[in-house]
């Protein structure tokens, strides 16, 4: 047996990564026929996206249905520095030393579908370590725990909807959707908006990476011109002097319904 | 309502949670809105789901809700309750058998007239992006026959959205990602 052979989960072999691949190939292909035949392009995954093994069960059947909002759902949880202190930002001074891997910083701005920043708002992040091990009991890949990183982050967004995490880059690790299956290198994102509607938790990954086209979750989005947005960008002027390597990542989220009604209702 | 305008942005794809997040999203009394002390404390409970009928034991839930008057409320202070300070906002990892409780008041009519309801926030790994549902409260019988999104749906699909009150008061509400009873997740204006 070769080293890569290795069996985790037995059922994880019952699928070759080049019969994943065909899968997201001919989704992929009816996609882009749809497009051809005048269908809106997409812009967030397909939950129904069978080549993410995880997802079979675990998918709605039926259509999302239409809920005009409520007054509830017009507003957002408030969140502040009684909830997050400033260092929580900082992925690498948490325990007594420096922790392994290539220190970077990912910074960006929260917006919404209108442009508007959110502002003063909880961004929270969690990630692998530099050898793509996570500080979580039901994580067994035989890679290093860092007793001084433990991946996880909090900030509020600034007046301009900023944000800044200094943290170390994650590596891919390997999973068990299907034989030889390996997450491109990647950050967990929680984002709040102004109404409640517009929660969201998505993955940042990073530019360039060769395990984009073997990733059932990354294709789940079918769209390219979606998927990019979840890639970050390096950024030399984030980059500081003898310390850290930049990227900027901006997240939109959808739009609020709050501010169109209160204008309207302004207007009438 | 009248139209939406058109969004200026494309917001930016969702993912799935995944299967690691449990040391970074959980947090001290997550899931206790209230002090179960409090006078008026209402235990929210249920299971989670697939579509076989198996138990989720990996989902994170999060609610949303206005206070007994029906007031939103839009105070700091999730993260690091005191036991005091009701924000409305509460998150809780499921367990190893799918079940979830949280200690909450029951909300208030925000509007005269309307339907009180919890928004409940599902994610979970296989799950490619989260999903949105109301928790109605069973009590104003008027007021859910009243209710536009409820009156929209069949009697099956209608059934999903209201809770049960068991005899000791608590609040029962279990979600189905998919299969019989599916419970009806919803899409909002301006998604995309």
């Amino acid at each position: 047996m070769s080293a890569n052979s290795k069996t985790l989960d037995p059922a994880a072999t019952t699928a070759t990564q080049e019969e994943i691949s065909a899968e997201i190939s001919s989704t992929h292909e009816d996609y882009r026929q749809q497009l051809l035949a005048g269908k809106k392009a997409e812009t967030q995954p397909r939950v129904d996206f069978a080549s993410y093994r995880s997802s079979l069960l675990r998918h709605p059947t039926k259509n999302l249905h239409h809920a005009d909002p409520e007054t509830i759902e017009l507003y957002s949880p408030a969140f502040g520095q009684r909830d997050v202190h400033a260092l929580e930002s900082d992925l690498t001074i948490q325990h007594n030393g420096e922790p392994i891997g290539e220190r970077i910083v990912v910074s960006g701005r929260v917006l919404d579908g209108d442009g508007r920043p959110v502002v003063g708002q909880l961004v929270e992040i969690w990630q692998a370590n530099a050898a793509g091990r996570y500080v979580h009991k039901r994580d067994q890949h035989p890679a290093p725990i860092d007793p001084n990183f433990t991946g996880v982050g909090r900030a509020i967004s600034g007046a301009n909807g900023e944000y800044s995490f200094t943290t170390i880059k994650p590596a891919p690790y390997p999973w068990k959707n299907h034989h030889n299956a390996w997450r491109p290198a990647h950050i967990h994102f929680s984002l709040f908006g102004t109404d409640f509607t517009q929660r969201m938790i998505t993955q940042m990954y990073f530019p360039g990476d060769p395990l984009f086209a073997l990733d059932p979750i990354y294709q789940s989005i079918t769209d390219q011109d979606a998927r990019d947005r979840l890639v970050a960008t390096y950024d030399h002027s984030v980059t500081s002097h003898e310390w850290a390597t930049g990227y900027n990542w901006d997240i939109v989220l959808t739009g609020s319904n709050r501010t169109w009604m209160e204008e309207e209702e302004a207007d009438h | 309502m009248s139209q939406a305008p058109e969004l200026k942005l494309t917001p930016t794809p969702g993912q799935t949670i995944g299967p690691f997040y449990g040391y970074a999203l959980p947090y001290e009394k997550d899931n206790e809105l209230v002090n179960q002390a409090h006078p008026n404390s209402v235990r929210l409970h249920g299971v989670v789901y697939d579509g076989k009928g198996e138990v989720i034991p990996d989902a994170l839930l999060e609610i949303w809700q206005a206070d007994e008057q029906g007031q939103v409320v839009s105070r700091e202070g999730s993260l690091v309750r005191d036991g005091y300070t009701f924000t409305g906002w509460g998150r809780v990892a499921v367990d190893n058998v799918g079940g979830y409780n949280f200690t909450t008041l029951n909300p208030g009519a925000t509007e005269e007239g309307k339907a009180p309801f919890i928004m409940l926030t599902v994610f979970a790994r296989g799950l490619l992006n989260r999903l949105f549902t109301r928790i109605y409260l069973p009590e104003d019988t008027e007021a859910l026959a009243n209710d536009a999104l409820l009156a929209s749906l069949p009697e099956a699909e209608r059934k999903t959205l209201i809770a049960t009150r068991e005899e000791d008061g608590s609040l029962r509400f279990d979600v189905r990602l998919q299969g019989e009873d599916e419970t009806v997740f919803l899409s909002y204006p301006r998604e995309s």
